[in-house]
């Protein structure tokens, strides 16, 4: 532990030690270092092109992974994420092609569809008192399930919705900047991450999410409705779920509903890589975001050094096992 | 007849607290030999020496007459000696047999358990007791008495001479207790001797054949169990310069009546406890461990369900079914366990003295007003001399004192009529005490109506105004506070099993 000097504020430097800021540098170092390292490796990976590769990649994984860290952080998981992703997509796709409604209400739909969803995990868990593990676990497969019965197990194309692409591909900072042609996906993970960030470090839900996960029953015993507060997380994790949605589908400008499955699991790597306790209590947005960051550069970098694909997996499973492994080195020293 | 053990001299110092100053114990065989004190006394450590889990500090254990070195509990089993905790520690989903030999059980070729021989060992431990047992039973669906009996079979299963028991009957029934009490008088004639930690007066008569009685750290003496009056026991315990440092009591005979508990129940914890608080007033709980004043407190304040029982704050009829309801009522609680219960002890000050009131920092779309936050923390640490370097300090890294303090800062803020305090010093050193204790008394000249639960006999006299009883679920008296009431007079109360006497002390 730091030294706490008792008549003065502690230095900043301190207060980030103190605040898991620790772990997030090391993380950041990381990402600088696996950088700096495939660069080096190969000419090909410092481009402008790739580097927009790797941050359209990230912008999916990125958005789940914030709000898989919002639940992660009241000390509950959510395995949800990837199937109630690909729900949302169909959603939006039966409401946009199907019903032939205008855009705004499909967007609408799928994150409200998102938000009730994410509804349902949390009264399952607050209560009914199921463990969130298995409580999101059935929310997976019941999710990845309606996904292929409401579309007949056939992908929905939003070929009838122009400019529903552009969600995704298109680049209003590639408008004003012609040379820095960030997409919109990248730029919309940005916003859901400074909003995220907002809600966690200045709002009253943001509060209460950190100390459900610090001492759930100390915050019950002070009076708060415990109950509603994980039910109002849980749903707003499932709302960005509902955007991560309408990015996908419109990457690959179709609802695609045999995906999903696995990316639970990126997100959760994500979340830990970046520092967030999966005992709950701590963590940052800004954390899951290098953590999405490192595993997008990880995966891209490899194959632009054209490492198997297989190996990639194992790679990343033994980088998920390094971070956690450093966050307890540093845990056993405080 | 040589000695079972003989314990001289025993010293052990934790930091900042002697725990245990020159005691001395011995035990025969075939003896019960009960061990007394109030909490905090000493007992418990005393047997944790005994069966290895602390090393002592200076002093020497004979055991068969033999200078024995306990450095572990491995070492006092074999021994001889076993201890049977308080809190049983059994494996719920594993049977009878399998929990008695865990860790020894008998094997077969290539790392097989022989699950025969496990039971049939079982079976003779219990016919050794007379005890009619399936050892195939799992754990879990026998009762807390049957249960007792296979941690006391499993001690007896590393061929136990000397037998510890950490109160074995406050979890128990009276038919379970003279169950348990059969099995005892068996052992004893088998020549185990038995060191037996209670509080209960009339088991003591029922089954000691010795009492040995220790107070603050030290010993006081040993007696007979049957030719010693009950109450020459309780004035060893408590001891005779009692330093009475009593509460001034003011008269609140016109002050309004703020909390009304009528009938409360719940199961055997909460029997039939009724009482009522002023404004200013300190009402003190006293009883033994385990007497039901936390569960009453609880049940008020609704994080326990409980059978029945009406509460009424300022004459109303309250429902509260769950804490947010109390809260509303202007009832906080403080609860013993400040880590588990009364804070959120990753966080920071200022959160966790605004943590039950953020409706009001809220603005709109829930965004907080740290600057508020942060101002209303700066004063209330100013305002209790909360000793932290700044409001973004982590509570864990305070101390006991000063994290009790932030936990009253947080109901204080609530603007609380009615506060609850649990154990309000436990753990805290002697200076923050006293402060603690000044703070609960300008609380209630404030106006607030305060209930201190206490098991220190001195701090319940220090502060009440009244001072409640429990023993064993139910309320055995109201006393008054002050110096008509002495310790003795209380730990009578604490100690009384029967229901013999009706709640009292509304008279005023």
């Amino acid at each position: 532990m730091t030294a706490v000097n008792p008549t003065s504020t502690p230095s900043l430097f301190a207060r980030m030690i103190d605040t898991g800021a620790h772990q997030k540098l090391l993380a950041f170092a990381s990402l600088v270092l696996l950088l700096i390292g495939f660069s080096i490796a190969s000419p090909n990976f410092m481009q402008t092109s790739n580097m927009i590769a790797i941050l359209q990649a990230t912008s999916v994984n990125g958005v789940l992974a914030v709000a898989a860290t919002l639940v992660i952080i009241t000390g509950g998981i959510d395995l949800s994420v990837g199937t109630l992703m690909t729900f949302c997509a169909v959603i939006a796709g039966v409401v946009l092609t199907n019903l032939g409604m205008p855009l705004p209400v499909g967007v609408l739909a799928a994150i409200g569809t998102g938000a009730l969803c994410g509804l349902c995990s949390g009264t399952f868990v607050a209560k009914m008192k199921i463990p969130p593990f298995i409580a999101t676990l059935g929310m997976m497969l019941i999710l990845k399930g309606l996904s292929l019965v409401i579309s007949g197990t056939r992908p929905i194309y939003f070929n009838d919705t122009p400019g529903f692409d552009q969600i995704s591909r298109g680049s209003l900072i590639g408008e004003v900047i012609p040379a820095l042609p960030i997409p919109n996906g990248v730029l919309i993970l940005f916003i859901v991450a400074l909003a995220a960030s907002y809600v966690l470090g200045r709002t009253v839900l943001g509060r209460y999410t950190f100390a459900l996960g610090s001492n759930e029953e100390a915050v019950r015993l002070s009076g708060v409705n415990t109950d509603f507060w994980k039910m109002a997380v849980y749903s707003l994790a499932g709302g960005i779920c509902g955007i991560a949605g309408i990015l996908i589908a419109s990457r690959l400008n179709s609802a695609q509903p045999a995906l999903g499955l696995g990316y639970e699991l990126e997100a959760i790597a994500a979340v830990v890589i970046g520092g967030t306790s999966l005992s709950g209590g701590r963590g940052t947005v800004l954390g899951t975001l290098i953590g999405a960051l490192i595993m997008a550069v990880l995966t891209n970098g490899l194959r632009v050094l054209s490492v198997a694909q297989e190996w990639q997996t194992v790679v990343t499973g033994a980088i998920i096992i390094l971070a956690v492994y450093a966050d307890m080195v540093r845990r056993r020293k405080a | 007849m040589t000695d079972l053990v003989r314990m001289t001299g025993i010293d052990k110092r934790f930091p900042g607290v002697h725990a245990l100053k020159n005691v001395s114990f011995d035990l025969a065989a075939g003896e019960v030999h009960a061990l007394m004190g109030e909490n905090g006394a000493g007992k418990s450590t005393l047997m944790k020496i005994l069966s290895g889990i602390y090393p002592k500090d200076g002093g020497e254990i004979l055991v068969n007459g033999r200078a024995a070195e306990l450095d572990g509990p491995r070492a006092a089993q074999d021994l001889g000696i076993g201890i049977i905790h308080q809190e049983l520690s059994l494996m719920n989903d594993l049977t009878v047999a399998q929990n008695i030999f865990i860790g020894r059980e008998p094997r077969l070729r290539f790392g097989r358990l022989d699950e025969t021989a496990l039971n049939a060992q079982a079976v003779e431990i219990f016919r050794s007791m007379n005890l009619k047992l399936d050892p195939k039973t799992v754990v879990g669906e026998l009762t807390i008495a049957r249960q007792q009996m296979v941690e006391i079979a499993k001690a007896l299963s590393y061929r136990s001479r000397v037998l510890i028991m950490d109160e074995p009957t406050a979890a128990l029934n009276d038919a379970e207790i003279a169950e348990l009490f059969t099995i005892i008088r068996r052992l004893k004639a088998d020549g185990v001797g038995i060191i037996y930690i209670s509080h209960k007066m009339d088991e003591l008569k029922q089954i000691a054949d010795r009492v040995t009685v220790m107070r603050d750290g030290a010993y006081v003496g040993t007696v007979g169990a049957a030719e010693t009056p009950v109450s020459s026991i309780i004035s060893m315990m408590v001891g005779r310069e009692v330093t009475n440092e009593t509460a001034d009591i003011p008269d609140l005979s016109q002050a309004e009546t703020v909390l009304e508990v009528r009938g409360l129940n719940r199961g055997r914890e909460i029997r039939d406890v009724n009482f009522s608080v002023r404004k200013g007033e300190i009402l003190g709980f006293a009883g033994l461990m385990g007497a039901g004043r936390t569960e009453v407190a609880r049940a008020i304040f609704g994080a326990d369900p409980r059978d029945g029982g009406e509460i009424r704050v300022h004459g109303k009829p309250c429902a509260i079914s769950q804490p947010s309801d109390a809260v509303k009522a202007g009832i906080g609680y403080l609860s013993e366990d400040r880590k588990h219960f009364g804070l959120a002890t990753g966080m920071d000050v200022r959160t966790n003295i605004a943590l039950a009131s953020l409706d009001r920092f809220s603005g709109s779309l829930g965004v907080l007003k740290e600057e508020d936050m942060r101002r209303t923390a700066q004063d209330y640490i100013g305002k209790l001399d909360i000793r932290t370097p700044s409001d973004r300090q982590e509570v864990r890294l305070l101390s006991g004192g000063n994290q009790q303090k932030v936990v009253i800062a947080k109901w204080l803020y609530r603007d609380c009529d009615i506060l609850i305090f649990d154990e309000p010093t436990r753990g805290i050193d002697v200076g923050a005490k006293s402060e603690i204790h000044k703070l609960l008394k300008n609380l209630a000249k404030e106006g607030r109506a305060v209930i201190v639960i206490s098991s220190e006999l001195p701090e319940v006299m220090r502060l009440s105004h009244r001072i409640a009883v429990m023993c064993e679920g139910r309320l055995t008296g109201i006393l008054p506070g002050g110096e008509q009431t002495s310790q003795e007079d209380i730990m009578h109360l604490a100690t009384l099993r029967a229901p013999s006497m009706q709640p009292e002390g509304y008279q005023q």
